[in-house]
């Protein structure tokens, strides 16, 4: 690897307590910062996971954590055989999951590819649902610094209240930390007031080490949650991944005093998964983080059975797919 | 008359690699066989006692620090410097047992050959007694056989240099450090191993030999807080049963000895380095 | 949201098939017990779970004989490839009635159903399959070609792990192809006497196993028998010592498994989340009622603030509270004895100048609770890092050198277990060597196994259980 002399575009470093504002002074204190962070061992992160994967949520807790649940809820298509019927049909969704139940919460966000978030953008308006766009050469980030901003741009401009960037897995694996913060920093830039979600692809990071130092890598080049996966690689989004997520943005709340999200992405299916979710949630980053400002859910399949549970759980008995619109 | 004047020999304990008299100044009379004055032999004390397990204490971290092959290798030169004295240990062997210089020598012979058949084990024996456990999670779990620490040692009564070689020798082939009492009746060649415990690459204070009475001294070694193991087999049937009960209050590992002595002579086993020997299993997490 | 309370979620005591009355278990057969019959009490509510028959002192001699008869016409004739089966045959049963045998350990003793769930009754199976595969092939054990039985085992038993213990004790005993008679614990006798149904279940030979429910008088009495063999202890080092008295001199072989005290070191380079989930385990785990409780936090200064903190938050989200909610982390002190010393050795620290520190967590008002505790700036003289607390507290003391750490460590009589908490390999190996400990835990704490030998140095006992070497206690060698 050639040494990088280019220096880390600035961050709003102003208010980062000493420290912090160091380790983003050029490569070489990045690479210091991001390997002095402690080691996160894999039996022990995954046998808390495991144990806290198995408390037992019931009743009204469990009726709450649906609710909360669909309200975290991104709900995403991202196919090439997308359309803008698809979209208009997703947004409809989005916006009354369970038509029968009037009261059911609406989801967090649409998640579109950037072509198609306008008519994302048409099809929520009014209606306070956020569009995320995907975008930086979504998923693989694959391409030129000036075609992933382009692809920014074109969210922004269609109007997408968020944005979900992947970082370049290929510079992070070599070592290249600077250049991945540039363009995560960068990417923010062209975000404007959109908010930025980094996708780090766990899944092509193999340890939960390199997981915790992409994870302070984001935070530290501002973005305003970190995201699992871009749910095209396998594994996506695992619940020990999440534990050293949720664990990163604590630890940046209490080192800063801000408050940044989490969203796994890929792979969350059934209720009883996102339930093993909120528990993640509230019992390693916190309370606070409880809600969609702060956690969102990744997911296609999820929402209907979250709706078809919650109506199990206020009608009393099962109920199937057929009874919930698609 | 051309016969010169013998020089004789002051016998005295032989703690922490130096040979003091007793603290208490007591010494008392040695016999052979058949009664006639051989030596006056440091009494050993209490004191004593608690001197020598200080010595032995300060010892244990570098006998048992030291690598197995190199414990083997002194243990193996405690046999080579055994045998240069054969003549000497095989005199004192009859004189004090009373059995013929043949015997006596055969005798020593067997002696020389079990420092050697421990001096072996000292780096054979984790192997045998040590295991990589098969636990069931993402673990490596393995035990390894650690020296428990000081040991005291009466030394049998009658077998005055083959049994007392035979309860030593695995004492320090584990890593263990010894503080040994002597044979009351038949100390010399006890006394005459110490020097050349002394001359050989046995650290000092690795063993402590106490000229005296187990029957006095074993119920101190017994109820001593920096003492882990015993072997009470120079205590006799019913002094065992003492320093059992003494060794209960420090929770102590006592050997356990049969009612009469064994036959020295047989080929011993792993019996008495298990003894000594503590399992410790450690685990470690198996993860990327 | 508004805040998320966890809804109770309670396994139903009915799985227990708690019965009004339990009687001792002898020569097969469940028989009127001689002693004073003892009211055995839950411990979250304080009441009554079921009347429990105990053994006189002429049931022991009863049942001894009961266990000699048996050992010598059926057990010690038995191939091992027959005694084999029958354990496998009990590890099923127990396996089968496992949500049973999980539910009535919880009320009796307290623990959280998730921990009698996932731990003790699994673990306990896993002991019988472990050693059953054992009893027919124990000349490759190392222990000489055909070793041999050492006839009647006395076993006593504590009341932190009731069902596991017994596991301990019977599995390895019936293995080797010795008989048994078993003292489970005053305040925890049920699970012994079901585990008794399963022997009669599994078509055990009569007098094979004996299970004697009473007080201390009874155990003593099995200890002091004269026509038992061995005599295998699990308890504190006080009465380790007593028995360690009573048999010396008798012949008969000893195993104790005592208290302990151990050191849980972190170092600056742990990885700290998983050192602070690993400190919790090692003291709250089944409310610090484990004697290989990491109970002396040693924290390397220069992240001593730092661990604190993020310890203190950790252990705020401990629930604490009903032992048969599945959301329950630390369920209840076994008895009003213990909560009186767990108490009382806290309030020395307090005295002795410890800075205390205690979860927020409601507890329960009925019952026998005590809040996680830890204590922090103490000192190696204090008693609460000296003596065995036995409780769900911590004492938290700081270290600067690895040599400094090492030397606290062992600077107690004790030795059964310690930890170590560093990314450092070579590190783990060279404070693993200095240890003067049994079990040594890296980068993990709490991890039992049948495979794996489990006991103490020093003051914390002597013998092995698991393992090979777990054999040697019950065989000529």
């Amino acid at each position: 690897m050639g040494v990088r002399t280019a220096t880390l575009v600035a961050m709003s470093s102003a208010t980062l307590p000493v420290a912090l504002a160091d380790a983003t002074r050029d490569d070489a204190s990045l690479r210091r910062f991001l390997h002095g962070l402690p080691g996160v061992d894999q039996v022990g992160v995954e046998q808390r996971a495991a144990g806290l994967g198995t408390r037992s949520i019931k009743k009204a807790a469990k009726l709450q954590a649906i609710d909360t649940a669909i309200s975290m809820v991104d709900l995403t298509t991202l196919e090439g055989a997308d359309t803008h019927g698809k979209v208009r049909a997703l947004a409809a969704k989005a916006r009354r999951p369970d038509p029968e139940r009037p009261d059911t919460p609406r989801v967090a966000a649409v998640c579109v590819y950037p072509d198609l978030a306008a008519i994302a953008v048409e099809a929520l308006a009014g209606t306070g649902i956020g569009v995320a766009s995907v975008a930086t050469a979504f998923p693989s980030g694959r391409s030129s610094r000036e075609v992933k901003l382009a692809d920014v741009e074109l969210a922004v401009r269609s109007g997408a209240s968020e944005v979900d960037m992947v970082i370049d897995r290929g510079a992070f694996l070599e070592g290249r930390y600077g250049q991945v913060f540039d363009e995560i920093v960068a990417v923010k830039a062209a975000c404007g007031d959109a908010h930025l979600k980094v996708i780090l692809e766990t899944g092509e990071l193999a340890t939960y080490d390199n997981v915790r130092r992409a994870s302070w890598l984001a935070l530290l080049a501002g973005g305003d949650f970190i995201k699992t996966s871009t749910g095209k690689v396998s594994p996506a989004a695992t619940l020990p991944v999440t534990h050293v997520m949720l664990r990163a943005v604590r630890d940046w709340y209490e080192t800063t005093g801000e408050l940044r999200g989490v969203k796994p992405a890929g792979g969350i299916r059934n209720t009883k998964d996102a339930v093993r979710y909120l528990v993640a949630v509230h019992e390693v980053a916190g309370e606070e983080w409880l809600t969609p400002s702060l956690f969102r859910f990744g997911a296609s399949s999820l929402l209907n059975d979250l709706l078809l549970q919650r109506r199990t759980q206020l009608e009393g008995h099962y109920t199937g797919p057929d009874y919930i619109a698609e | 008359m051309s016969d010169r004047v013998g020089v004789a020999k002051t016998y005295k304990l032989y703690i922490g690699g130096a040979f003091p008299r007793s603290e208490s100044g007591r010494t008392y009379q040695v016999t052979d066989s058949k009664g006639a004055f051989l030596a006056n032999a440091a009494h050993a004390s209490r004191k004593d006692v608690r001197d020598a397990v200080v010595a032995a204490r300060k010892a244990f971290p570098g006998w048992s620090g030291a690598t197995a092959y190199n414990r083997g290798q002194v243990l193996y030169r405690v046999a080579e410097m055994l045998e240069g004295r054969r003549d000497q240990f095989a005199a004192e062997v009859a004189s004090a047992e009373g059995i013929p210089a043949r015997k006596a020598q055969s005798i020593v012979d067997e002696s020389v050959d079990r420092w050697v058949w421990y001096a072996g084990w000292t780096d054979k024996i984790a192997t045998v007694l040590g295991a990589a456990n098969p636990v069931s999670g993402p673990y490596f779990s393995f035990t390894v056989p650690e020296p428990t620490g000081v040991v005291g040692v009466l030394a049998p009564q009658e077998s005055s240099l083959l049994g007392l070689v035979s309860v030593l020798a695995p004492v320090l082939a584990t890593g263990c450090t010894a503080v040994v009492v002597t044979s009351a009746e038949r100390p010399l060649p006890a006394i005459t191993l110490s020097e050349v415990l002394a001359t050989s690459d046995v650290p000092g204070g690795v063993v402590n030999v106490l000229t005296g009475r187990a029957g006095e001294l074993g119920p101190w070694l017994a109820s001593h807080g920096d003492v882990n193991a015993i072997d009470p087999t120079g205590a006799g049937p019913l002094g065992r049963v003492e320093v059992a009960r003494e060794a209960a209050d420090t929770v102590k590992r006592v050997l356990a000895v049969p009612d009469d002595d064994p036959d020295w002579t047989a080929t011993p086993d792993i019996g008495r380095l298990r003894h000594y020997l503590e399992a410790k299993t450690v685990w470690h997490p198996m993860g990327v | 949201m508004s805040m998320w309370e966890y809804a109770p979620a309670p396994e139903s005591r009915d799985i227990a098939n708690l019965k009004p009355e339990y009687r001792p278990f002898i020569g097969g057969e469940f028989a009127e017990g001689g002693g004073e019959p003892l009211k055995t009490v839950n411990p979250a509510t304080e009441e009554v779970l079921a009347e429990v028959g105990t053994a006189s002192r002429a049931d022991v001699d009863t049942a001894v004989k009961a266990a000699r008869k048996a050992y010598d016409r059926t057990w010690r004739k038995l191939p091992g490839s027959e005694r084999a089966k029958y354990l496998f045959r009990i590890a099923r049963l127990i396996q089968e009635r496992a949500r049973e045998l999980a539910v009535l350990e919880s009320l009796d003793n307290g623990k959280p159903i998730k921990e009698s769930r996932d731990s003790d009754v699994p673990t306990a199976a896993a002991h019988f399959f472990y050693h059953a595969g054992w009893a027919d092939k124990l000349g490759y054990a190392g222990l000489g070609p055909s070793p041999k039985p050492l006839g009647v085992a006395g076993q006593i038993i504590p009341w932190n792990f009731p069902l596991l213990m017994l596991a301990w004790k019977i599995a390895p005993a019936l293995a080797t192809g010795n008989t048994v008679v078993l003292k489970p614990a005053e305040t925890t006798p049920l699970t012994a006497l079901v585990f008794a149904e399963i022997c009669q279940q599994a078509d055990l030979p009569s007098g094979v196993v004996n299970i004697l429910p009473g007080a201390g008088d009874i155990g003593a009495e099995l200890v002091n028998h004269p026509d038992v063999d061995k005599i295998a202890f699990t308890g504190s080092t006080e009465v380790g010592k007593q028995i360690q008295r009573a048999v010396a001199g008798t012949g008969k072989r000893l195993t104790l498994e005592l208290g302990g005290k151990a050191a849980n070191i972190v170092f600056d380079d742990a990885a700290i989340d998983q050192a602070v989930d690993g400190i919790v385990n090692g003291i709250f785990f089944n409310q610090g009622h484990v004697c290989c409780a990491g109970s002396r936090l040693l924290v390397q200064e220069s992240i001593a603030d730092e661990l604190l903190t993020k310890l203190r938050a950790r252990i705020s989200t401990l629930r604490v509270g009903d032992p048969l909610d599945k959301n329950t982390d630390v369920g209840a002190i076994n008895s009003a004895e213990q909560l009186a010393r767990i108490t009382e050795l806290a309030d020395s620290g307090d005295v002795e100048g410890a800075q205390r520190w205690t979860s927020p967590c409601p507890v329960p008002d009925r019952g026998f609770f005590f809040a996680p505790t830890v204590f922090s700036d103490v000192e190696q003289s204090m008693r609460i890092a000296r003596e065995e607390i036995f409780g769900p507290v911590l004492s938290v003391l700081t270290f600067r050198t690895p040599d400094e750490a090492v030397g606290k460590a062992n600077n107690t009589p004790y030795g059964l277990s310690a930890g170590i908490w560093t990314e450092k390999g070579s590190r783990i190996l060279w404070v693993a060597n200095k240890l003067r400990a049994g079990v040594v835990w890296a980068n993990t704490f709490n991890r039992f196994d049948p495979a794996a030998p489990f006991g103490g140095y020093q003051e914390s006992g002597f013998g092995r259980e698991g393992g090979r070497t777990g054999l040697e206690a019950y065989l000529h060698v």
